[in-house]
């Protein structure tokens, strides 16, 4: 494992967002939408709807910010990368990426959140955290799922069906240390642990991608 | 028709199951009633279905470390009988909540969106929603070779991703169903002796049928390849 070949497999990815900016902004977009469309649709939500609705949106935004990470290397850049990296170095530049650019999206949706249905969080910066920590999680896994739908035909709906059961426990536990941060107490656990649990699962997550993406690479 | 022994066993734990589970006594309890004896089938069920996953799971490392198209179809078929023990499981847990957990002051459907919320129901959901997700995955690759690779790459990386949830989840979550602490009758303290009696075997027997059912499968789709090949 070469670290400068990581480093610089990211910055390809940065500088190629940085010149098609469609897709960055298209994301940013489909919040800016999103958000738009649930600030018209309800008033003032309390704050179980507007943690349900902020981590659905979450969810989607992951999945269309991740879906192109694999989708927009044609076979011909893949083969290119096969000669000059290794997969496990492919893997994890992949993700750091998508976790670098989660967290961006992640910011912009609580801010539009927050600016455009209120604040119901007792403690903000709390719930940021736990947000931010949500989609590191949600970016793991979609991007090793992202990179096994693009093995297959039907790409991005794939990538929901595969992705949604396999999420669905994490997002459970984030909805739950959410509460901690809207002023409810916590029924069984301690909130560290849930916090632990889920840094957990997302280093379980990193190891298993570095496992089993060299059985995807190679074709 | 000669059987290897272990077709004998399944048989005879079976009817064993079956006659001594609603036959023999169980003990009384005020809520359960005779529904108790559900636990005989219902309980069964989710376990046989953990076993042939995990068989699944273990043959897809298998094919990944050794590129063995046998490995592919074997875990295909695993998984298949798995996800179909685990319908039965839900239907069987269905019929019993029905009779312990709904309002009896509505109609059973009505007790139906708050009794889906149960942890350990949306544990077995994930597991079943992540292996239909797993046959769309083998559907739309038409090359087999790769078929094979992606969709076992899938199987782990599933796998490996849901059971711990489905161990971990259900504790943090409050819940009605039985096991809050533990694995529900399989901890020795919880489960009368005169039950584990007929509990244990049931286990082995339905496990072995779906092992049964899954071996089947495998020699029918293999004589199927064995044809397209000829």
């Amino acid at each position: 494992m070469r670290w400068n070949a990581v480093i610089l497999l990211m910055r390809k990815d940065m500088l190629l967002e940085a010149r098609q900016r469609h897709a960055f902004y298209g994301v940013l977009l489909y919040i800016l939408s999103t958000v738009f469309v649930l600030y018209l649709t309800m008033e003032g939500p309390e704050a179980d709807t507007w943690s349900a609705l902020f981590w659905v949106t979450q969810l989607f935004v992951c999945i269309n910010a991740v879906a192109k990470a694999f989708l927009q290397e044609s076979r011909g850049r893949m083969l290119y990368f096969h000669t000059v990296v290794s997969p496990s170095e492919f893997i994890l530049a992949k993700m750091a990426y998508n976790l670098l650019l989660m967290s961006l999206m992640n910011a912009a949706s609580l801010v539009l959140f927050i600016a455009f249905m209120g604040d119901p969080t007792t403690d903000a910066l709390r719930f940021a955290g736990i947000s931010w920590l949500g989609s590191a999680g949600l970016s793991l896994v979609f991007t090793m799922l992202a990179a096994i739908a693009a093995k297959a035909l039907q790409q991005a709906s794939l990538m929901a069906i595969l992705g949604f059961p396999l999420i669905l426990p994490q997002l459970l536990l984030l909805m739950r240390l959410s509460k901690t941060a809207f002023g409810e107490g916590f029924a069984s656990s301690s909130p560290t642990e849930v916090v632990l649990l889920l840094l957990a699962l997302d280093t379980a997550v990193a190891l298993l991608s570095l496992i089993l993406f060299p059985f995807l690479w190679k074709d | 028709m000669r059987l290897s022994w272990w077709k004998y066993l399944c048989m005879i734990l079976l009817a064993y199951d079956v006659v001594g589970g609603l036959l023999l006594p169980v003990p009384e309890l005020p809520q359960l009633q005779e529904t108790i004896r559900n636990l005989y089938y219902h309980v069964c069920m989710w376990f046989a279905m953990m076993i042939l996953l995990t068989a699944s799971v273990v043959h897809s490392i298998r094919y990944l470390s050794s590129l063995d198209p046998s490995h592919d179809t074997r875990a295909r078929e695993y998984a298949t009988v798995g996800i179909l023990l685990g319908l039965l499981g839900y239907a069987t847990g269905a019929i019993w909540a029905a009779y312990t957990w709904a309002d009896p002051n509505n109609p059973a459907y009505a007790s139906f969106g708050s009794i889906v919320r149960e942890p350990k129901l949306i544990g077995a959901a994930m597991a079943i929603l992540a292996y239909l997700a797993y046959f769309v995955l083998r559907d739309s690759m038409p090359e087999p070779e790769r078929r094979a690779r992606v969709s076992a790459v899938y199987n782990v990386f599933a796998y490996a991703m849901l059971f711990p949830s489905i161990w971990i989840v259900p504790r943090l979550l409050p819940s009605l169903h039985p096991g809050q602490e533990g694995n529900p009758a399989l901890n020795f303290n919880d489960i009368d002796a005169r039950m584990r009696s007929v509990f244990y075997p049931a286990v082995i027997g339905w496990t072995l049928l779906g092992v049964w059912i899954a071996s089947l499968r495998i020699r029918i789709s293999s004589i199927e390849e064995k044809k397209i090949e000829a």
